[in-house]
This record gives C-alpha cells, sequence and structure tokens, in this order.
C-alpha cells in the first residue's frame, strides 16, 4: 500500500468512520446526560431576576479576582491554547474546506503563516500545562489517565500538521495521512473522554449560574 | 538492429553519429550540461557525461507496449532535448517499438529475437502499459500475451526502464474494479533492476534524462522507495510550484473562471493534488519548458502516483473527504439519537425502580431500631 493509498483511505472509510462515531457520540452523551433531569426545586428563588445562567456563561471565561496571580500558567496557557486551535481548526484553508465538503459552508481563511504561529503556541501552552500538572502536587493527584489520553489525543493533530506543513520526519503524504489519523482518533474519543467538554462547557456554565441565582448568590 | 550488422554508413558509437549528423561538440555539451542539471549532477559531470555518451556504442533498446493508450510514446516523440531523432539514431538503438518501426508481423517479432540474442544480457528494456493477468486473451502481441512476452524479454535485458504510471503501477487499467486484472511490470519481474518513470504521461525529459544516465554511468539512478530516479522524482509539486506563495498567503481561486483564476492563484481548491504528487512538472515542465498543467490554469490530477485514479474525486480538494456527505452524517445523528433515547429510557427505569424500592422510614422505626 502506497502512502497515496494510505491517504485516500484516511479521507476515505477512516473518515467516515470517525466522523460517523463522533456525530452519534456526541448525539448519545448529549442525550444521556440532559435527560438525566433533575428534581423539581421546591423551594422559593433567592433571587428573581433572569439571566444570572447566561451571564455565568460569559463571566466564567475571565478569571475571579485575585486567581491570574496565582494560577498563571493556568490561565495563560488555556487562552494560548483553546485560541491557537480554534484558529488552526476553523480558519486554515484546507481545514474550511473539509467543513464545505461536509457541510456546503465556508468562509475566508487566515494566511498560513498565522496559523503556523498559532500552531506552535498552541503546542507550547499544551506543554506548559503538561508540566505545570506534574509540577504540582495537588493537579498531578486529581490527574487520572484520561486526563494524559486527552492532553495527547488533543497534541497529536497540531503536531502532525505542524510536522506535515514543514515537511519533518516523514514525507508529506505520509505525515499528512498520520494527521488525519490522529484527528480520526481525537474525532472518536471526544465524545467519551473530558474533551466532551467542548459540547458540554457552555450548557453546564449556565446551570450552574442559573442554579446558584437561585440559591441567591447570582453573578 | 543488431550491431555488428551495422552496414557502414551507420555509426557504431554515439559520437560518430553526431558527428554525421553535423552536431557541433558545443551543442553536444549544451546537450549533456542540461541532462546533468535535470539529473542533480555535479555540474563538473557535464563533461564526463559527454565524454561517456559519445564513446559509448549504441545502445540497444527493446520496446513493449502493453496495456496503454500510447501517450507515453507520443510524449517521447515531444522530447525536446535530445529530439527523438537523436535520441533514436544518436543515442539509442530502438531494435523494437510496434508503433514506431516499420517492419510489421514476423519481421517485427524477428527484430525483437534478434536484438535479444545479439545483446543478451545488455540490451535496454522499456516498457510501457500495464500487464493483464485476468485473462491472457486481454492483451496479445503477435499472439504472444503481455505476461510470457514481458517474462521472456526481461530475462536477458541489462535493467529495464518502466515508463508510465500503466506499467510502473497499473495506471488507468489497474483502477477499481481493474476489470484485466491489471498489474505493473514490478509486480512481475522481480530480478532485474527496474527504473520506474511514472505519469500519465511521463514527462519527455525525464526518460531521455534516465537513458542519458543509463548511458554515462552503465548503471541505474538513484531510486526512491516507489523505484522513482530520486533526480527527477524528489519534490512535491506544490512545492517548486509558482503559485506556492499565494497557497501560503491563503489566495486560493474558487473557480476555474474567477478574477482569482485570472489572477493565477493557487489551484488547492480547485483539487490540486501537487502536494502530495512527487514529479518534476512544475521544474522541466513540458513543450520545450513551455508550460505545465497548472501554469495552464488546471490543477495536478497526480497522475505518477500510484492508483492516482482511485484516490478520491480529482476536482476535490486535497482535504476535502472522499465520500463522506451530510447525508451519511444525518443517518449517525439519528443512530445518535436513538441509542440517546434507549439510554434514556434505560437510566429512567433504573430510577423508577429505586424510586419502587424506597421505603419510607419514619421516627418510629428509627427509634425502634435504638432500643
Amino acid at each position: 500500500m502506497s502512502h497515496l493509498d494510505l491517504l485516500t483511505f484516511a479521507r476515505g472509510s477512516a473518515l467516515n468512520w470517525a466522523l460517523m462515531l463522533f456525530v452519534a457520540g456526541v448525539i448519545l452523551r448529549l442525550f444521556e446526560i440532559y435527560s438525566l433531569g433533575r428534581k423539581a426545586d421546591l423551594a422559593v428563588s433567592r433571587t428573581e431576576p433572569p439571566g444570572s445562567g447566561m451571564r455565568t456563561v460569559f463571566t466564567r471565561t475571565l478569571p475571579p479576582r485575585g486567581m491570574l496571580k496565582r494560577e498563571p500558567v493556568t490561565y495563560i496557557s488555556g487562552y494560548v491554547f483553546h485560541t491557537g486551535l480554534f484558529l488552526a481548526i476553523f480558519f486554515l484553508a484546507p481545514h474550511i474546506e473539509l467543513f464545505r465538503g461536509l457541510t456546503g459552508l465556508h468562509w475566508p481563511a487566515l494566511p498560513t503563516a498565522l496559523i503556523d504561529a498559532a500552531v506552535v503556541a498552541a503546542m507550547v501552552a499544551l506543554l506548559a500545562q503538561l508540566a505545570n500538572r506534574m509540577a504540582s502536587p495537588v493537579k498531578r493527584m486529581l490527574s487520572g489517565v484520561g486526563d494524559y489520553v486527552a492532553w495527547a489525543a488533543t497534541l497529536l493533530p497540531l503536531l502532525t500538521g505542524y510536522m506535515a506543513y514543514h515537511h519533518l520526519f516523514f514525507e508529506y503524504t505520509l505525515m499528512l495521512t498520520l494527521h488525519i489519523f490522529s484527528v480520526e482518533l481525537l474525532l472518536v474519543l471526544l465524545p467519551f473522554t473530558k474533551l466532551f467538554h467542548a459540547f458540554s462547557l457552555f450548557i453546564s456554565r449556565w446551570y450552574n449560574g442559573d442554579w446558584f441565582r437561585r440559591k441567591g448568590v447570582a453573578s | 538492429m543488431n550491431q555488428s550488422d551495422q552496414p557502414d554508413n551507420l555509426p557504431g558509437t554515439v559520437g560518430e553519429g553526431l558527428e554525421q549528423r553535423g552536431v557541433s561538440r558545443r551543442e553536444f555539451l549544451q546537450f549533456c550540461t542540461t541532462m546533468t542539471a535535470m539529473l542533480a549532477l555535479p555540474p563538473s559531470m557535464a563533461s564526463v557525461m559527454a565524454d561517456a555518451i559519445a564513446k559509448a556504442r549504441r545502445q540497444s533498446v527493446i520496446w513493449l507496449s502493453f496495456q496503454e493508450c500510447t501517450g507515453c510514446t507520443e510524449s517521447i516523440t515531444r522530447s525536446h532535448s535530445p529530439t527523438l531523432e537523436n535520441l533514436i539514431f544518436d543515442l539509442i538503438s530502438l531494435d523494437y517499438h510496434h508503433t514506431l518501426q516499420a517492419a510489421s508481423g514476423e519481421a517485427a517479432e524477428h527484430a525483437r529475437a534478434l536484438a535479444m540474442k545479439d545483446n543478451e544480457g545488455k540490451y535496454l528494456l522499456i516498457v510501457d502499459g500495464s500487464i493483464p493477468m485476468g485473462n491472457p486473451g486481454y492483451s496479445t502481441i503477435a499472439g504472444i500475451s503481455n505476461y510470457d512476452m514481458l517474462v521472456e524479454t526481461a530475462r536477458g535485458a541489462a535493467a529495464i526502464v518502466a515508463v508510465g504510471t500503466c506499467a510502473t503501477y497499473g495506471g488507468i487499467p489497474k483502477a477499481d474494479p481493474n476489470p484485466t486484472g491489471a498489474v505493473s511490470v514490478g509486480d512481475i519481474v522481480k530480478d532485474k533492476p527496474i527504473i520506474n518513470v511514472p505519469g500519465c504521461p511521463p514527462i519527455p525529459v525525464v526518460m531521455t534524462g534516465v537513458l542519458a544516465h543509463f548511458l554515462t554511468f552503465g548503471s541505474i539512478p538513484e531510486l526512491d522507495e516507489l523505484g522513482r530516479p530520486k533526480s527527477f522524482y524528489g519534490e512535491t509539486i506544490h512545492d517548486r510550484c509558482y503559485r506556492r506563495p499565494f497557497y501560503d498567503q491563503g489566495k486560493f481561486a474558487e473557480t476555474f473562471d474567477d478574477e482569482a483564476a485570472r489572477q493565477g492563484w493557487c489551484l488547492f481548491k480547485l483539487g490540486c493534488k501537487g502536494p502530495v504528487t512527487y514529479n518534476a512538472c512544475a521544474t522541466a515542465k513540458w513543450n520545450d519548458g513551455t508550460s505545465f498543467p497548472i501554469q495552464s490554469g488546471h490543477g495536478c490530477i497526480g497522475c505518477s502516483e500510484p492508483n492516482f485514479w482511485d484516490a478520491g474525486p480529482l476536482y476535490k480538494a486535497l482535504s476535502m473527504p472522499v465520500s463522506a456527505s451530510s447525508f451519511m452524517l444525518a443517518g449517525a445523528a439519528a443512530a445518535g439519537a436513538a441509542a440517546g433515547v434507549a439510554i434514556t429510557w434505560h437510566n429512567r427505569s433504573i430510577k423508577a425502580a429505586a424510586k419502587t424500592a424506597h421505603e419510607q422510614v419514619t421516627v418510629q422505626d428509627l427509634m425502634r431500631e435504638d432500643k
């Protein structure tokens, strides 16, 4: 099997299965989480004005007072990593073509050099996060296998994409294939690991904000 | 033709042939300099090549055409440097080529048999076209199956040059569902050095460059893992493309006739396979170095790569899925929703069972237990 054959498989059957597992997995998890429901709260809400849930969705993006100084690595690397990953996924021209191929939707791309810089920043941030996680006794104790798997599964697409673009390690066709495989691994893992926060994050923020309002600690 | 039987007026060496045709030393050196550059050899090798080729006896070449479209022959007849005329009469002795030779039938086959006998172990075998393994009758020459003719002719060859994607990797005849059971030369011949010169068709100067290398050094050039000469197939079209800066800047043609296309922007979105295609089109170019597909406004289709015909739609960007569709994703979403409903029902029934099994404990019960 030549490298091009492998690439055709990665873009074909492998991608089809990964996408189907991803979509089915995400819908399944959303059903699973939200269909559990909550017991009706019979107490009278402490604070009436609504909007606390929505506010929390945004306020939780910013660090609480004093936390940035206390946990600079967590916050700064978190911002840098998520921004870099977001730009790479949604604004690299070949990726936009992937979305166009799947949905018909497309939008303008950013220059490749900018995406390249964003990816480097994101990878450095990921490494800083790992170092921080291992250096901090509390974080190390809280970390399980799932955390490290999620970290590796997120780093791989960035790393392989970077290496493919810069022609490092393997020749381009093979490296591009490995990049696509790594994305497929991420797609399959995402619904069933903590990476699912990509979908549950804002809804759980809203839920917490709304719940705290009822308890009288509205944001 | 057998060299020992050559009439006196035919040259014995390439140098004599050049002299007879009035080719000056300067012109010949110019040709050798071009060839050394093409083969990525040091400039000093030009004179070595000139000496070696001038002294070389005309190389006996047998050219076999199997399941092919004659495009490779068409391409080499447009080889600008050297011209086919030079190539045939000065550099090589083309003893058998059933499209180009005047002889036909028994006489043609006799020429092949004679060349094989007289140049046993020394002749160069060039093959274009794939070999059908499904049924020998799918492609025959003078009643001989392609497989038998290849095996028989390869036996006494010094080396084999597989030209064109059909001979190198099976090409279009091998495309799914491969009705003839087409295979490449390398799938059949295992005990001879094989130089793969893929392309549909290959660039003429690549074909002649490989021949010039063989004549100069008497050996085959350095090959990559797919058997291709590294000097011609070492880099992708994309990396050597003059439109590459547009790719890096994110400037793409969206259709073949939009303003961006007229400005010569990158054709990646229109399905160009340049990033995964290893060939010299962007540097050697075609028609005497005039142009190549991307320069004329069409993306690369990756014709020099194995199984390019089955490597996804030609007009879909390389990063687009080969076959995934929104219909498929909707199906997956429906399956996910159905599984979600099932898991909801399961969870709720556990909850309901727990509720049913729940026994209320009163204060009296607790007080009784205390006693």
